[in-house]
C-alpha cells in the first residue's frame, strides 16, 4: 500500500482535528496528571513489549481503566504516546501512527464520555455493585463501537472495500475480546480507587499477560504444527520426484468438493488434510520402485499397492486427522468392489475417502507426469463422469464438476514457495544440504 | 552437581500424602467442631475452587493444571476482608472448604482414570494450610491492623510468593520420590515454570483477596471470566502442543515404515535419551529438543535410494554417517521445529568433543540401541562396553557412564508422572 489515496489522508486528518476538539477542555480538566503519566507510560511501554515479544493483544485493559478513572480528555491523552511510538509494520509509517493514535483517542474518549454520563466514575468510587457493571458495560460498549466503525471508515477509504462488507463481522468479533479487557480494566479501576491503590491494580495486568503470551505461544506452535504436516509431505516428495505438488492440488480439489457438499469449516480442513496426505504411505514404498520408468510387473504393481495401509500406520497416531486417517488408508477403494487394500463396495466406504479418490484422479489427469502430457480439464471432467458409479462416487463427481465450474481451476502449490533450502531431488554426495 | 544412582524413595511419598490427609482431617474435625463462619463466602470460594479444578486438564506436561483452581484457594486462605467487614474464618475451615472442592473437582478425573490425583490432592491442601497457617491466626488477631494500603496488598503478595515456592520443593519432591530423577534439575524446572502461570497464580490469588475486601463477592465473578479465559488458552496451548508431539512421532515413524530402520527404534532411542538427558541434568526446554532430535534422528535416511541394512548407521565410516546427518538436519530444517533440533540432527555424528551435549546423548544411546537390536541376552552389557571402549573419540565418557547408570537404574518403565 504504497500510495494512500488523498480522501484516506483527509479522513485522518479529519480524525485528528475531532480528536484535537475532543482534547480543547483539558486546561479546565482536574485530573491528576501523574495517573495519567502512568496510564500512558504503562500503555506505551506494554505496546512496545508486546511488538518486541510478539504478544498478541493489546493493551486495552490500560486504556478502560483511564476512562473508569480520569475525565474523558484526560483519558483520550492516554494511547496517545504508546500509538505514535509503536511499530508501523507497513509504510506510510508516520500516517499509520497517527492514524491509530486519533482512533484509539477518539474511542477512549467515547467509552469515558458515556460512562461519565451515566454517573459511573461515583459507582467505581463507592463501589457500587452491581450498578458498577451496567455503567462499564455501556462504556465498553461505546469504546467497541467507536474502534470499529472508525475502522470500517478507513477500510472502505484506504483499501476502498464496499462499506457494507468493511463493517460487517468487524463489531461482532471484536465485542468478546474487548469485553473481557473491559473486566480487567473495571477491577483495576475498582482497586486503584480502594485503599490498596494503584499497586493492587497494576497486579490485574500480570494475568492478562500470562493470558497473552500463551496465545502467542500456540499460534506459533500451530504454525511449526502445519509445517511439520508439510515435511511429512516434502518427505515423499524427496522420495517420489514427479508428484511434486501432487499432494497440494489433490488436498485444494478435496477441499473444494467437500465445500461444495456443504460441509462444516472443520470437516472441510479435516478433508484438506486427507487430500494432503494420501499419498504418505509412498514413503514406505522402496525408493527405486517409486522411480521406475517403464510398466511394473505384476509383483512390484502389489508392493506399490500396499502404500495405503503404510500411510494409514503413520497417520493413526495424529489425533486431529479423524476421518483423514481413514480417507488415506481406503482412497483407492473403488465403487463396484474391486479396489485395494479392502475391495470395499459402495457406502462401505467412508465418505471421506470417496472424496479423495476423485480429487486424486483429477489431479492425476491434469497434471503433467513423466510418462504422458497433461489432459485438459473439460476432457478429465468427462472421464470422471465415465467412471462415475463404477469407480467413482457420482455425487462427489457431480460436485467438483458444479465447484470447477464457479470457481475454476487454479492449483495454488504454497508449498512450492516455501521450500527456500529443500535438497531437491537428493544427489548422492550433497554435503551442502546444511543451509 | 554430583549425581549418583539413588534408590526409589516411595516412604516420602507416603509421608507428603500422610502429612497432607492428617492436616485435611484436622482441620475437617477442627471446623465440624466449631462450625463454619460466614457460610455465604465460603460457598462461593468452594464454588470457585470446584469450577476451577472440574477445568483441570490431565496428561499435558504442565506446572500447574488448575490454575483457577489454586488462585481461587490461595485467596480464600488469605482474605482478610469482604466488603469491607473483617472476616473471621480461620485456617482450619479454609483447608476445609478447600478439601471438599477440591474432591468434588476431582470426581470426574477419577471417573474416567486419568491422572494421579492424590498427588494433585495432596499438594494443594498442604501448600493452602501453609497459606491460612502463615496468615489468617495472625490476621485474626490483629497482627496485620497496622499494615495499611499498598503494604497490605504487597505483604499478601510475598505471602503467596513464599506459598508458591514450597509448593515448587514439594512439587519437586514428589516427583524426585516417584521417579529417582536428580532432585536439583527437578526444582529448577519447576522454579524456572513459576514465572509464567506460576506468577499469573500469584497476581490472581492477591488480587481476588483484595478485591473481595472492597467489593464482596461480587468480584469472583467478575474476575474470574479474564481468568478462565487464561486457563483455556492454556489448555489449548496443551492440546496444540499435543498434536504437533504426535506428528513429530509419525514424521519419526516414516523411515521405520520406509524400511530403513527396525521398527520402534526412533521411539525407544527418543525414551532413553530423554532418560538420560534428566540423568545428567538438562532443563526442561533441553529435554523438549533432545526428544525430537531423538526421534528425528534418522530422517536423513529419506534421502537414500536404497536402505541401510537393518538401519545400523553406527557401523557405517564416519563420513557416511556425518553426510546423513546433514540431510538429516535440512529436512528437520523444513519441519519448522525449533531450529536447536536440526542442529542437533545434523550433529549427531561429530565426534563428541565438538558436539552439544543433546547430541553427544543422541550418539550414544542411538549405538546402544542398534547395538542391542538382535544381539540377544547378553546383548546390552557388550554393547556397552563396545561404547565404553570407543569413548576415546566417539562418544562421550559421562554421556555413556549416565546412560549405564540409566540402564541400570531400569527407568525404562516410563514413569506417569512427568
Amino acid at each position: 500500500m504504497e500510495a494512500v489515496p488523498a480522501r484516506a489522508r483527509a479522513y485522518v486528518a479529519g480524525l485528528v482535528v475531532v480528536t484535537l476538539c475532543c482534547l480543547l477542555p483539558l486546561p479546565e480538566t482536574h485530573a491528576p496528571w501523574w495517573a495519567v503519566v502512568l496510564l500512558a507510560s504503562l500503555y506505551a511501554g506494554g505496546e512496545q513489549a508486546a511488538a518486541r515479544r510478539r504478544f498478541a493483544g493489546t493493551f486495552y485493559p490500560v486504556l478502560l481503566a483511564g476512562a473508569f478513572l480520569l475525565p474523558p480528555p484526560a483519558a483520550a491523552l492516554v494511547p496517545v504516546p504508546g500509538a505514535l511510538l509503536s511499530r508501523a509494520e507497513q509504510r506510510p509509517h508516520a500516517l499509520r501512527r497517527i492514524w491509530r493514535a486519533a482512533q484509539l483517542a477518539l474511542a477512549v474518549w467515547a467509552a469515558g464520555r458515556v460512562h461519565e454520563a451515566l454517573g459511573g466514575q461515583d459507582a467505581v468510587r463507592t463501589p457500587d455493585f452491581p450498578y458498577v457493571l451496567v455503567a462499564a458495560g455501556a462504556a465498553v460498549l461505546a469504546f467497541c463501537l467507536a474502534l470499529t466503525a472508525l475502522e470500517g471508515g478507513i477500510l472502505a477509504l484506504a483499501e476502498r472495500v464496499p462499506v457494507r462488507r468493511a463493517w460487517r463481522g468487524l463489531f461482532v468479533r471484536s465485542l468478546a475480546p474487548v469485553a473481557v479487557h473491559g473486566l480487567a480494566g473495571l477491577m483495576m479501576a475498582v482497586l486503584w480507587r480502594s485503599p490498596y491503590g494503584p499497586v493492587a491494580a497494576l497486579l490485574v495486568l500480570l494475568p492478562m499477560c500470562v493470558s497473552w503470551w500463551v496465545f502467542a505461544q500456540s499460534s506459533r506452535e500451530r504454525a511449526a504444527h502445519r509445517a511439520t504436516i508439510r515435511a511429512l509431505v516434502q518427505a515423499v516428495d524427496i522420495k517420489d520426484g514427479y508428484t511434486r505438488g501432487h499432494s497440494e492440488r489433490v488436498g485444494q480439489a478435496s477441499m473444494m468438493i467437500a465445500r461444495e457438499l456443504g460441509m462444516d469449516d472443520a470437516r472441510v480442513e479435516v478433508l484438506r488434510f486427507a487430500g494432503i496426505l494420501h499419498d504418505v504411505g509412498k514413503l514406505g514404498v522402496p525408493t527405486r520402485l517409486l522411480r521406475k520408468d517403464g510398466p511394473l510387473t505384476p509383483e512390484e504393481r502389489r508392493v506399490i499397492e500396499l502404500h495405503p495401509e503404510y500411510g494409514h500406520e503413520m497417520v493413526r497416531g495424529i489425533g486431529f486427522l479423524g476421518e483423514a486417517r481413514a480417507a488415506v488408508l481406503h482412497h483407492h477403494e473403488r465403487l463396484d468392489g474391486s479396489g485395494y487394500p479392502y475391495g470395499l463396495m459402495g457406502s462401505q466406504i467412508p465418505e471421506s475417502a470417496r472424496v479423495v479418490a476423485v480429487a486424486d484422479a483429477f489431479d492425476a489427469m491434469t497434471s503433467t507426469r513423466s510418462y504422458r502430457r497433461a489432459r485438459p480439464v473439460p476432457a478429465a471432467l468427462e472421464e470422471l463422469g465415465r467412471c462415475a458409479g463404477a469407480q467413482f462416487d457420482p455425487r462427489m463427481v457431480a460436485a467438483l464438476v458444479r465447484a470447477l465450474a464457479r470457481e475454476g481451476w487454479h492449483p495454488a502449490v504454497t508449498a512450492d514457495e516455501e521450500r527456500p533450502g529443500l535438497p531437491a531431488p537428493p544427489v548422492p554426495d550433497r554435503q551442502g544440504a546444511r543451509r | 552437581m554430583t549425581v549418583r544412582p539413588r534408590p526409589r524413595r516411595p516412604s516420602l511419598t507416603a509421608l507428603i500424602h500422610a502429612g497432607a490427609a492428617l492436616l485435611a482431617g484436622g482441620s475437617l474435625a477442627v471446623t465440624l467442631w466449631t462450625g463454619m463462619e460466614e457460610r455465604p463466602t465460603a460457598l462461593a470460594f468452594g464454588v470457585l475452587v470446584t469450577v476451577g479444578e472440574l477445568n483441570r486438564w490431565t496428561g499435558a506436561r504442565v506446572r500447574e493444571a488448575a490454575p483457577l483452581g489454586a488462585a481461587g484457594a490461595l485467596s480464600y486462605a488469605l482474605l482478610g476482608a469482604n466488603a469491607q467487614e473483617p472476616s473471621r474464618h480461620g485456617a482450619a475451615q479454609v483447608v476445609a472448604v478447600v478439601l471438599a472442592a477440591a474432591l468434588v473437582g476431582c470426581v470426574p478425573h477419577v471417573a474416567r482414570g486419568q491422572g494421579p490425583v492424590l498427588d494433585h490432592l495432596a499438594r494443594r491442601v498442604l501448600s493452602v494450610a501453609f497459606a491460612a497457617v502463615c496468615f489468617q491466626p495472625l490476621y485474626n488477631r490483629g497482627v496485620f491492623d497496622h499494615w495499611e494500603g499498598p503494604a497490605y496488598a504487597l505483604l499478601l503478595l510475598a505471602l503467596l510468593a513464599l506459598t508458591v515456592l514450597c509448593d515448587c520443593v514439594l512439587a519437586a519432591a514428589l516427583a524426585h520420590s516417584r521417579t529417582g530423577w536428580p532432585f536439583g534439575p527437578l526444582l529448577r524446572d519447576e522454579l524456572r515454570a513459576l514465572l509464567g502461570i506460576g506468577s499469573a497464580v500469584c497476581a490472581t490469588g492477591a488480587v481476588m483477596a483484595l478485591a473481595v475486601a472492597v467489593v464482596g463477592l461480587w468480584a469472583l465473578p467478575v474476575f474470574c471470566l479474564p481468568l478462565l479465559l487464561t486457563q483455556l488458552s492454556f489448555r489449548r496451548y496443551a492440546a496444540v502442543r499435543t498434536t504437533y508431539r504426535q506428528t513429530i512421532a509419525s514424521l519419526a515413524r516414516a523411515t521405520e515404515i520406509a524400511g530403513y530402520t527396525p521398527p520402534g527404534h526412533a521411539r525407544r532411542v527418543a525414551e532413553l535419551s530423554r532418560a538420560v538427558g534428566r540423568d545428567l541434568g538438562l532443563t526442561r526446554p533441553e529435554l523438549a529438543v533432545l526428544e525430537s532430535a531423538a526421534l528425528m534422528h534418522d530422517i536423513g535416511q529419506l534421502s537414500l535410494v536404497d536402505p541401510v541394512p537393518a538401519g545400523a548407521t553406527a557401523d557405517l565410516p564416519g563420513p557416511e554417517q556425518r553426510r546423513i546427518a546433514l540431510l538429516g538436519g535440512a529436512v528437520v530444517r523444513q519441519t519448522g521445529v525449533d531450529p536447536s533440533v536440526a542442529v542437533v540432527v545434523e550433529r549427531q555424528a561429530d565426534p563428541y568433543r565438538e558436539q552439544p551435549v543433546a547430541a553427544r546423548i543422541v550418539r550414544a544411546v542411538n549405538a546402544y540401541e542398534e547395538k542391542v537390536q538382535g544381539a540377544g541376552p547378553g546383548g546390552p552389557l557388550t554393547a556397552l562396553e563396545d561404547l565404553r571402549l570407543a569413548t576415546a573419540g566417539d562418544y562421550a565418557p559421562d554421556v555413556v557412564e549416565s546412560l549405564a547408570r540409566v540402564l541400570a537404574r531400569d527407568c525404562l518403565t516410563v514413569p506417569s508422572a512427568g
